[in-house]
């Protein structure tokens, strides 16, 4: 009994929905106030993504007559579901996620990208030109940035000798000077992770310029409210895991002071998030792809190899 | 020539600065003392030659005469003296563009303008500015 | 590939009026596009022909939010010549003060809109900051941020002061200091490079085969502006550059915009700085004689012309108006094919366009049956002649 109890609190509090739900509308207000303040603007204030997802909640929710598939209503929760069940295997205040086996770090890799998956067949069951537009865009840019993704977070996983997210972040603790050699493959992934978030310069699925809405054109309602949050829930994962494979996850450190500890990370990697948003001009869908091909696939490349010789000579 | 993050020391000097936009309603806004707002009318001025209602480009000012039954006043010393007339006008602000044209066209400066803009109103009697004489 | 329509507006983000235009894709490129107009017809030159002159001014005013000095001025002058006034020329150099004010903003606000058609929303938020200072300076100036109604027949309205005059100086040294940064930030930034570059290309022939005008039609390499060519109030004593750029794309146009916001502030300082004395308005007279002129003016979008007809009653006759608009959408279906669909916006967006400037109604009369042809050369031959009558001898072009 006390075990169910124990495995409903870890899926519905802590680190479950209600954890990344608080954190992930936190992370929307610190993004889009740092962006704000960056652009000498006041921002919003702290609420104000609660009372977006409030609102949006209580609206009517609409269906397009085109539509015929059940799946315009599912996809949504998919997506959620698929984030939030990553975060069960990612160290967070403490050494040790609550789902540790070998091989989780591939998992969580895949698991991340169903909610890409949602983002294209939402695209493709809404029966519109704009979305339709934006949902081959999502697949294009996908292809473009998950290879240095995965490539980028394979060169800890090699350091350390291990495919398990906990095992990583506990080597890296045991040898802190080996952080030093991932920078470049953190940064690649930083770069990657604004084209899985849909973010500027990588905001070309929905830039709302060229095709409205993107995929989410025909959302409206409780729908189009869940499809953000869990955009804003994969951000807080997504830093989750990046604090834990590149920087040594809490540092050793466990219960409030781990938690700070994880907190900072995460502020820090939504900072140079918002940073790269505010500094530069969405490009082009073949520029993205030339970009990803051309630039951040060979340094990933070269960051793994780099990888491997220090795993061979220190490791 | 081209150097990535070109907006890099901008956008971090104006993290640091205080924000340029105002929390207006929370802040008030003053506008310049010569804006154009709601246009304001002193009837003991006017003379009713209608040069104002002629020349409104939106057609928001009537003026009318309260007292037209008036006669003159024939004193004991025989001199006529015209009646006071009183007039009202009426502006009608969902219609007035601002543009001040009938404080321009006033020669007796009965009408001016002030620098009230914050004029919205659910209720539409307010929308109608309506000043009599006496 | 399957052909994609795809339609941008009437209703879109990237479109601040409502205006279509359908793109036909193949994957991402635009093969061809369609431009449909009318969707904001208001009916003002019409509207004008039941208005007093002075009624109508501030009609015509409205037609732009952005240029409303230009148009309000042009119908102006119109009303001027006919009834033969000398404008003091006090009263010119406040109007070329507004005039040079709101190219400033209008430049201001096309490099924001620009940015943020491109995604760039922090230079979107930094250009419109700084436009600030100039609706503030045409506040105090005029007394409204967008509709200065400055104007009036025979001169301008209100007087500038001494403090004034300070006060614009000091507002023209921050949006100079902060032009120059804009400079540098669009000669470093390379995702704006990559945007922005040999894309939406005109060249030379096709921009004047199409008869583009203003900034569209200089960064295509031609220096043409009325403010030169055809100088009007204090233009012709002033000092300063018509600015061009051979891109042939949108950064051309960026360029043109933002140098051409220098020159505007060399200009101000020079009418600023040298103010003449005297009285700001002459008298209008009761009655407006019977006549009819056509005036051209460079507007931030390009030559804006007008036509006012009299019959000597209270109204005007006619009143006919041409936005610059209008001239530019034709170079615009040249522009968007062979482009991408993620140029479309900014493609659109690098003529600045005005649709409820633009949306005009003809009348074809067809009771009468006369149709009467006017080759390009017979009114080549009657601009020359009405030029020449004017001064200006354009026969030798």
């Amino acid at each position: 009994m006390k075990i169910i109890l124990c495995q409903l609190f870890d899926i519905l509090i802590y680190p479950g929905l209600l954890f990344l739900f608080a954190a992930g509308l936190t992370a929307d207000w610190v993004d889009r106030k740092l962006y704000a303040r960056m652009q000498n603007r006041q921002g919003p204030r702290w609420f104000q993504p609660l009372a977006d997802f409030v609102k949006l909640v209580s609206k009517e929710t609409i269906t397009p007559k085109a539509v015929d598939s059940p799946l315009f209503k599912v996809l949504p929760y998919i997506a959620i579901a698929a984030v939030a069940s990553c975060i069960m295997m990612i160290p967070l205040q403490n050494m040790d996620a609550l789902l540790s086996f070998q091989g989780d770090l591939i998992v969580i890799a895949y698991m991340l990208t169903i909610p890409t998956m949602c983002l294209f067949l939402i695209g493709w069951y809404s029966s519109s030109p704009y979305a339709a537009v934006g949902s081959m865009r999502v697949l294009t840019q996908f292809f473009a940035y998950e290879v240095p993704l995965l490539l980028a977070l394979l060169g800890p996983a090699v350091i350390a000798g291990s495919w398990s997210v906990g095992d990583i972040a506990f080597y890296y603790n045991a040898k802190p000077v080996m952080t030093a050699v991932n920078i470049a493959g953190l940064l690649v992934a930083l770069i990657a992770l604004q084209g899985k978030l849909e973010r500027v310069p990588f905001d070309i699925p929905h830039a709302e310029t060229e095709i409205v809405g993107g995929v989410f054109t025909e959302y409206s309602g409780k729908l189009y409210a869940f499809i953000k949050l869990a955009m804003s829930m994969e951000m807080i994962v997504v830093a989750a895991l990046f604090s834990a494979v590149f920087l040594g996850g809490s540092l050793g450190l466990s219960g409030v002071l781990g938690f700070l500890v994880f907190i900072g990370k995460l502020f820090a990697i939504i900072f140079i998030s918002a940073l790269i948003r505010s500094l530069m001009a969405r490009v082009r869908i073949e520029q993205m792809i030339n970009f990803c091909w051309r630039v951040l696939t060979p340094a990933a490349m070269a960051q793994l190899i780099i990888s491997i010789i220090v795993r061979a000579v220190y490791g | 020539m081209a150097k990535p993050l070109a907006a890099l020391r901008e956008v971090f000097k104006n993290l640091f600065t205080a924000p340029s936009t105002a929390g207006y309603p929370h802040a008030k806004a003053c506008p310049d003392a010569g804006y154009r707002a709601r246009i304001k009318y002193t009837p003991q001025l006017c003379v009713g030659c209608q040069l104002c209602v002629k020349n409104c480009p939106a057609n928001a000012i009537t003026i009318t005469l309260l007292n037209p039954q008036d006669k003159p006043i024939t004193g004991e010393d025989g001199k006529v003296t015209p009646p006071v007339r009183k007039f009202e006008c009426k502006i009608d602000l969902t219609r007035c563009i601002f543009c001040a044209q009938c404080v321009d066209s006033c020669f007796k400066k009965a009408l001016c303008s002030s620098q009230e803009f914050e004029l919205a109103s659910a209720d539409k009697a307010a929308l109608t500015d309506v000043t009599k004489a006496g | 590939m399957p052909k994609v329509i795809v339609p941008l507006g009437p209703q879109h983000p990237a479109l601040k009026e409502p205006g279509n235009f359908t793109l036909m894709l193949e994957g991402e490129e635009i093969v061809d596009a369609a431009l449909r107009l009318g969707y904001n017809h208001r009916g003002i030159e019409k509207a004008a022909e039941s208005r007093n002159f002075i009624q109508a001014m501030y009609l015509i005013e409205r037609v732009c939010g952005i240029c409303s000095h230009a148009h309000a001025t042009c119908y102006v002058t119109n009303v001027e010549n006919i009834c033969g006034l000398e404008l003091p020329r006090r009263a010119q150099a406040i109007r070329v003060i507004t005039g040079e004010l709101e190219r400033i903003h209008s430049h201001l606000l096309w490099l924001g809109v620009a940015a943020h058609e491109i995604g760039f929303d922090t230079l979107f938020m930094y250009s419109w900051r700084d436009r600030e200072y100039i609706m503030d300076a045409l506040e105090t100036l005029s007394g409204n941020r967008v509709h200065y109604s400055i104007n009036t027949i025979g001169g301008v309205r209100r007087d500038i002061g001494k403090e004034q005059i300070e006060d614009i100086l000091k507002k023209l040294d921050l949006v100079e200091s902060r032009t120059n940064y804009y400079i540098k930030l669009a000669t470093q930034e390379p995702t704006l490079h990559a945007r922005t570059m040999g894309v939406g290309k005109l060249p030379k022939e096709e921009a004047l085969k199409r008869d583009a005008c203003g900034p569209l039609l200089r960064a295509s390499g031609v220096a043409r502006d009325v403010r030169k060519d055809d100088p009007y109030l204090l233009y012709g004593e002033l000092d300063f550059k018509v600015i061009t750029s051979d891109a042939c794309d949108v950064f051309g146009r960026v360029y043109v915009r933002v140098f051409e916001i220098l020159e505007s502030v060399k200009i101000l300082r020079q009418v600023l700085n040298n103010m003449p004395q005297g009285p700001v308005s002459v008298k209008m007279p009761p009655k407006v004689p019977a006549g009819e002129s056509v005036t051209r003016y460079e507007a931030p979008r390009g030559e804006d012309i007008h036509y006012v007809k009299t019959d000597g009653g209270v109204n005007p006759s006619r009143v006919k108006l041409r936005a610059p608009t209008l001239a530019n959408f034709e170079s615009v279906a040249y522009m968007l094919k062979g482009d991408q669909l993620a140029d479309a916006p900014l493609i659109i967006a690098a003529i600045d366009p005005c649709f409820s400037c633009t949306d005009r109604m003809a009348v074809v009369d067809k009771l009468s049956g006369q149709s009467q042809i006017e080759t390009f050369k017979d009114l080549r031959l009657k601009s020359i002649e009405h030029y020449k009558r004017k001064g200006i001898d354009f026969s030798k072009l």
